[in-house]
């Protein structure tokens, strides 16, 4: 089985410092990976990297093409899509027609109403503040937003940053519940996340990301159990 | 003054706040996706008003060379960042859009010219052929630095401005034009006169802004548009190309710069240079709006007529002073304005 997305010996930084040292990881298709670490900023640099936000060394190839060669919006257009830790929605535009601007990179448009139907079964409250302005909605809403508008691109790998940040538990269930369930569609997600157990516990595969390195990886459940993360960052139950 | 001349006075004002509204508008809507403050867009609407001359005398308007020239220069652009960042495999696309799309304009309005015997005809021509001129100049001057503060990129619309009326006295001459007026019609409401250009002009401003809201709210690329202005790094995550929107946005623009041009070149006589004062007074309507709001760019440019054509009634080589006098109370004004939006957000 030939890897979605595999980023190699990849590098950023920011003038003379490194904030990603020489990390490399894979996503199979329809696989959840997450990435954890104690530095969110670090995890966030790799994301943007990888969506072309930010120049970097090294390679990464999505489903065998070198995106060096794609910007951000061609590796959109080619299934990559990602919703940042900063949502980016368009705040003074309805929530309507925030997804269906999530549909712009996609050339088929025409079952539109149905994908949208779709995120409203999921989130029902974006129907109930469809003809709402995005950025009137409360926090836990815009990531239900930024997730939908996300899964209007109809992705084939789905990159989240935090989706769980400043959000009340009770919404970050409700989120991960989501995330899970989007198994069914098939789509591959890189999960990075500050809350190490709920993104573990999603996941299929972890990688751990300290001082801009991999130092630790494998199958989420024996991260999960591993003494040193508990006690570093997934506490006792 | 009496009521009659107040209402004279009134009514075109109102005419030429219309015009001045196209102009606000485009630049707002250029302003806002772009974030260049277009200072050539006046330029636009002069140039517009001389090509459509020539086109009636049936001569060959200076602006075909003019727009082929910039294809030549924007297609040698865009080549040269193609084989920068090693990606000539895009060249035949680059040459498509760049060079041999506008000169395909050229060409087509150049062989029309001849049997163009209705003046709408003309005008289209005229229309068709300003219109790659803002798409090529941003992506000549202002896609290389695209992402420069808006003070740099306001420096480099001035500088460009004057290119542009360099440009205009080299393609036009230095010969001014009036052209035929679009329609001999005219009315009185309550004994106040009014011609049927007037008219013709508010409907113009009317229906143009009322497409421009139809496309915003009712087209996926008024909406990508919107999105560009609104968050750009949202809209590239969506796959929405920026520069795109750009050419986009440049392209309306010259539209309504383009017809309010047409509009303004029966009333008044058009020089190679009258570009700057169009575009300065939609600007001073635009930072009514905020630069950011485009029923207040145009409430703005209306008041901006007004002022102008009571100003002339009243002492006619003030009339100028006297409209751009007014853009320091309205700057205070919006400083105060926009303080208090920002103290309410602290709290």
């Amino acid at each position: 089985m030939s890897a979605m997305l595999t980023i190699e010996n990849v590098s950023v930084s920011y003038g003379k410092v490194d904030a990603v040292r020489d990390v490399s990881l894979e996503v199979q298709p329809g696989q959840i990976v997450s990435v954890i670490g104690p530095n969110g900023a670090v995890k966030t640099t790799l994301m943007l990297a990888t969506m072309g936000l930010l120049p970097l060394r090294g390679r990464i190839t999505f489903e065998g093409t070198d995106l060096a060669d794609l910007d951000v919006e061609g590796r959109v257009e080619r299934g990559l899509c990602l919703v940042p830790e900063t949502r980016e929605l368009f705040a003074e535009m309805s929530v309507r027609d925030n997804l269906i601007l999530g549909a712009y990179s996609r050339r088929d448009r025409h079952d539109l109403q149905a994908d949208m139907h779709d995120v409203y079964r999921r989130f029902p409250r974006l129907r109930e503040r469809s003809t709402q302005a995005a950025g009137t909605l409360s926090g836990g809403e815009r990531q239900m937003l930024a997730l939908g508008r996300a899964l209007m691109a109809k992705p084939k790998l789905l990159i989240l940053d935090e989706p769980s940040l400043g959000l009340a538990p009770l919404i970050v269930r409700e989120i991960f519940t989501t995330i899970a369930s989007l198994r069914e569609l098939g789509v591959s997600i890189l999960l990075v996340e500050q809350n190490a157990r709920a993104a573990l516990e999603t996941a299929d595969v972890g990688y751990v990301l300290e001082t801009g390195e991999v130092v630790q990886s494998g199958p989420a459940e024996s991260l999960i159990n591993d003494p040193r993360l508990i006690s570093a960052y997934l506490g006792s139950h | 003054m009496d009521g009659t001349i107040a209402g004279f006075l009134a009514v075109d004002g109102i005419a030429t706040g219309a015009i001045y509204a196209l102009v606000a508008i485009g630049t707002v809507l250029i302003f806002t996706v772009t974030r260049v403050i277009f200072i050539p867009f006046g330029d636009i609407a002069a140039f517009t008003a001389l090509t459509l001359a020539a086109i009636d005398s049936k001569k060959m308007p200076g602006t075909l060379g003019l727009v082929a020239a910039l294809a030549i220069l924007a297609f040698l652009t865009e080549a040269g960042s193609l084989a920068r960042t090693r990606r000539l495999r895009q060249l035949p696309r680059a040459a498509l859009i760049y060079l041999l799309l506008p000169l395909a304009v050229v060409g087509a309005v150049w062989a029309a010219i001849p049997f163009a015997a209705y003046e709408p005809v003309r005008i289209l021509l005229a229309l068709a052929l300003i219109m790659p001129i803002a798409p090529l100049l941003d992506r000549i001057v202002f896609r290389p630095i695209a992402s420069g503060s808006v003070l740099l990129l306001l420096v480099v619309a001035v500088a460009l401005h004057f290119a542009l009326v360099g440009l205009g006295l080299i393609f036009f001459g230095p010969e001014g034009v009036r052209t035929e007026p679009l329609t001999s019609f005219a009315t009185d409401i309550a004994g106040i006169p009014i011609p049927g250009q007037s008219l013709l002009i508010v409907l113009a401003a009317i229906a143009f802004s009322l497409l421009l809201f139809l496309f915003f709210d009712f087209t996926v690329m008024g909406k990508s548009l919107r999105a560009t202005a609104v968050n750009r790094t949202g809209a590239r995550l969506m796959g929405i190309r920026p520069a795109r929107s750009g050419t986009i946005a440049y392209l309306l623009g010259s539209v309504m710069a383009g017809v309010s041009g047409v509009l303004i070149a029966p009333v008044n006589t058009i020089f190679y240079d009258s570009g700057f004062l169009i575009g300065l007074k939609a600007f001073v309507g635009a930072i009514v709006g905020g630069l950011i709001s485009y029923p207040g760019s145009a409430i703005g440019a209306l008041f901006v007529g007004l002022l102008e054509s009571f100003a002339s009634f009243q002492d006619s080589a003030l009339k100028d002073v006297i409209v751009f006098a007014t853009l320091i109370p309205i700057l205070l004004w919006r400083s105060f304005a926009s303080k208090q939006i920002d103290e309410e957000v602290e709290e």
